[in-house]
């Protein structure tokens, strides 16, 4: 039975492995990893296992998974399979940090510390090895008003569906491209909330693009799925195609989405919310500040971290495991897992070469099983360039510190090479969300304003912490002599030898050179 | 703009939005709290003071930051409501009580 801890004081000094991230990538590499025998501690931020996809899964009830789907209902085993495990996991941690161990750290035995803050307390937890299983986030869908209240992301309504138990109870329009849509739409059908409208923004090229990829993916277990839900939802809801702008209008919160099509005839929606999605992408934050190389893929038009054939990412002993190394679905995701949990066990010893080879050779075979199909989905639901980059001048790119397009064009226009720069001029990607909404956005603008790909331009740099931690939660954390000599110069210290910490009088203290 | 579908009865937990008196089910999430509640904006940005409500609901827009039981820059999103919380709106930046 794993076990759940609430105080990062009551963590053990180092694992062999620490994960981050329970879903379904974290969730199988942990049960395979502690499987094979290695000490595994699994690091999470919500209140319980299953990431977003399987969110609230171990408290679901018959009616949850009923509405939400057996893509949904699949989580419940993969969970109890993790409860099995003799992983330590917690809830509820925010793991700001991911390096190699500090130099000033005496005796340590292991090549990596993690930064978590869990129940108010803050500690470095070694690791043999780290993998990062932190999934996607939704891609930015910078259109004006998308900062309304009343305007929120799908992926927010179907978590509220999945936690809560909460539909929509006024009008709702969902807006954007990707299978997603149509997904939310159907569960908002089943929980008795169909949308007044969905308005598909994938670009009609795609379907020409995407079409020599149709082979693989008509004989994947996703096609006789997916067109399903394409027309169970189009035979219940109006459906609008061929979208070329959207805005979101309103005062103090959204009344109207204006729609134009690409023949540009307008039409104006009311309603209460309005959900946008356009894709996801890899949540890059932590293995970016852990100094993984990234690199851009153009079918998909997002960065990733590079990783090579098992799934190691450019720094030493750091894997990547699931969407947040590309994004694959939650059924690639769990083999992904279970190749990092292999690769784990093989480089701390504890599996032999030949079980290895064989091992991997059987989940990738899976992977590629699963994978078939994906090339199809990709291109067909890559966003349109008008969407990824705003058109308008007025839409809010960075939502944190107010930023908008026409000033991030404006201001790339005076030769600004990269978004780092960029943060320099206009304090985009600066706010509390640290470039989460705005990163994509803005590598793309300074692209295109340079004639250049976003390769040539990169992303934020990002560094820990990659969530704000309370001052005092670092402050608090134990340190070794060494690494208290490398930042004051000194320790003070009792001269009775033996006496209790703490009793610093004055009179009887000694400093140390 | 929410409403709890029928098949979902947890107990109930009381907290305070604003001062406001209201009730949330035992698992609710802040945020998923106040929309249940019809609570919309739960901040007023730094910049403009223009009001913003939940987007994401999953830990990573940082819209949905409200001050908890004194406490500012808290992401609704990610805590729990428990019973007697005292959960307030976040007027632009984080204002901290003990600062001198």
């Amino acid at each position: 039975m794993s076990e759940r801890f609430t105080s990062a004081s009551d963590l053990r000094r180092s694992y062999d492995l620490v994960i981050v991230g329970a879903g379904p990538a974290g969730l199988a590499a942990a049960a395979t990893a502690s499987g094979f025998g290695l000490s595994v501690l699994l690091a999470d931020e919500n209140g319980a296992p299953g990431g977003q996809i399987y969110r609230g899964i171990t408290r679901s009830s018959e009616a949850d998974r009923r509405r939400l789907g057996p893509d949904y209902a699949a989580g419940k085993k993969l969970s109890a399979a993790f409860a099995e495990s003799a992983a330590a996991y917690t809830l509820g941690a925010l793991v700001w940090s991911v390096a190699p161990t500090d130099e000033e750290t005496p005796d340590a035995d292991y090549p990596l510390e993690v930064g978590i803050s869990l129940g108010g307390v803050a500690r470095a937890i070694g690791a043999q090895r780290v993998l990062l299983a932190t999934g996607a986030i939704e891609r930015p869908f910078p259109i004006p008003g998308w900062t309304l209240p009343g305007v929120m992301s799908a992926g927010a309504a179907q978590i509220l569906l999945k936690t809560s138990a909460l539909a929509p109870s006024g009008r709702t329009v969902i807006a954007g491209s990707g299978p997603l849509l149509y997904l939310l739409a159907s569960q908002l059908i089943a929980a008795g909330a169909p949308p007044v409208a969905l308005v598909d923004t994938t670009p009609r090229k795609n379907w020409r693009v995407a079409l020599p990829d149709f082979p693989a993916f008509a004989m994947s277990s996703y096609a006789a799925k997916g067109l399903k839900l394409l027309f169970d939802v189009a035979k219940r809801i109006r459906v609008i195609r061929n979208v070329s702008a959207l805005e979101a209008v309103g005062g103090d919160k959204f009344e109207t989405l204006i729609v134009t099509r690409t023949n540009g005839t307008m039409e104006r929606i009311d309603a209460d919310l309005l959900l946008l999605h356009q894709g996801v992408a890899p949540n890059l934050n932590l293995s970016s500040a852990a100094g993984c190389a990234l690199e851009w893929d153009e079918k998909q038009a997002l960065f990733r971290p590079k990783r090579d054939e098992w799934l190691e990412s450019s720094e030493a002993g750091i894997s990547i495991a699931g969407d947040g190394g590309g994004i694959v679905g939650a059924q690639a995701s769990v083999i992904e897992g279970e190749i990092a949990g292999l690769v784990a066990a093989f480089r701390l010893s504890r599996i032999s070469k030949e079980m290895f080879a064989q091992r991997g050779a059987e989940l990738k075979k899976r992977l590629a099983s699963v994978l078939r199909g994906r090339a199809f989905l990709d291109r067909l639901f890559r966003p349109a360039d008008e969407f990824r980059v705003p058109q308008r001048d007025d839409a809010i790119v960075c939502r944190c510190e107010e930023v908008s397009a026409g000033r991030v064009r404006a201001t790339a226009a005076l030769g600004v090479q990269g978004p780092n720069q960029m943060k320099a001029f206009l304090r985009c990607g600066m706010g509390p969300c640290q470039g989460r909404l705005c990163g994509l956005t803005v590598s793309e603008m300074i692209a295109q304003a340079r004639g250049v790909s976003p390769a040539d331009v990169g992303y934020y740099r990002l560094r820990p912490p990659v969530k704000p931690v309370p001052l005092r939660e670092f402050a608090a954390m134990p340190q070794s002599d060494a690494a208290i000599t490398a930042v004051a110069g000194f320790v003070e210290r009792s001269v009775e030898k033996g006496s209790a910490a703490g009793s610093l009088e004055p009179d009887n203290r000694i400093v140390e050179r | 703009m929410y409403r709890r579908l029928p098949d979902r009865a947890r107990a109930l937990v009381r907290f305070t939005f604003d001062g406001e008196a209201l009730t949330a089910q035992e698992g609710d999430t802040v945020a998923a709290a106040l929309l249940a509640a019809g609570q919309l904006a739960t901040r007023h940005t730094p910049v403009s003071r223009a009001p913003r409500a939940p987007y994401c609901m999953m830990g990573v827009c940082f819209e949905c930051l409200v001050v908890i039981d004194g406490a500012p820059n808290r992401q609704g999103c990610l805590t729990p409501v428990v019973e007697g919380m005292r959960v307030e709106t976040q007027q632009g930046a984080a204002v901290f009580e003990d600062a001198e």
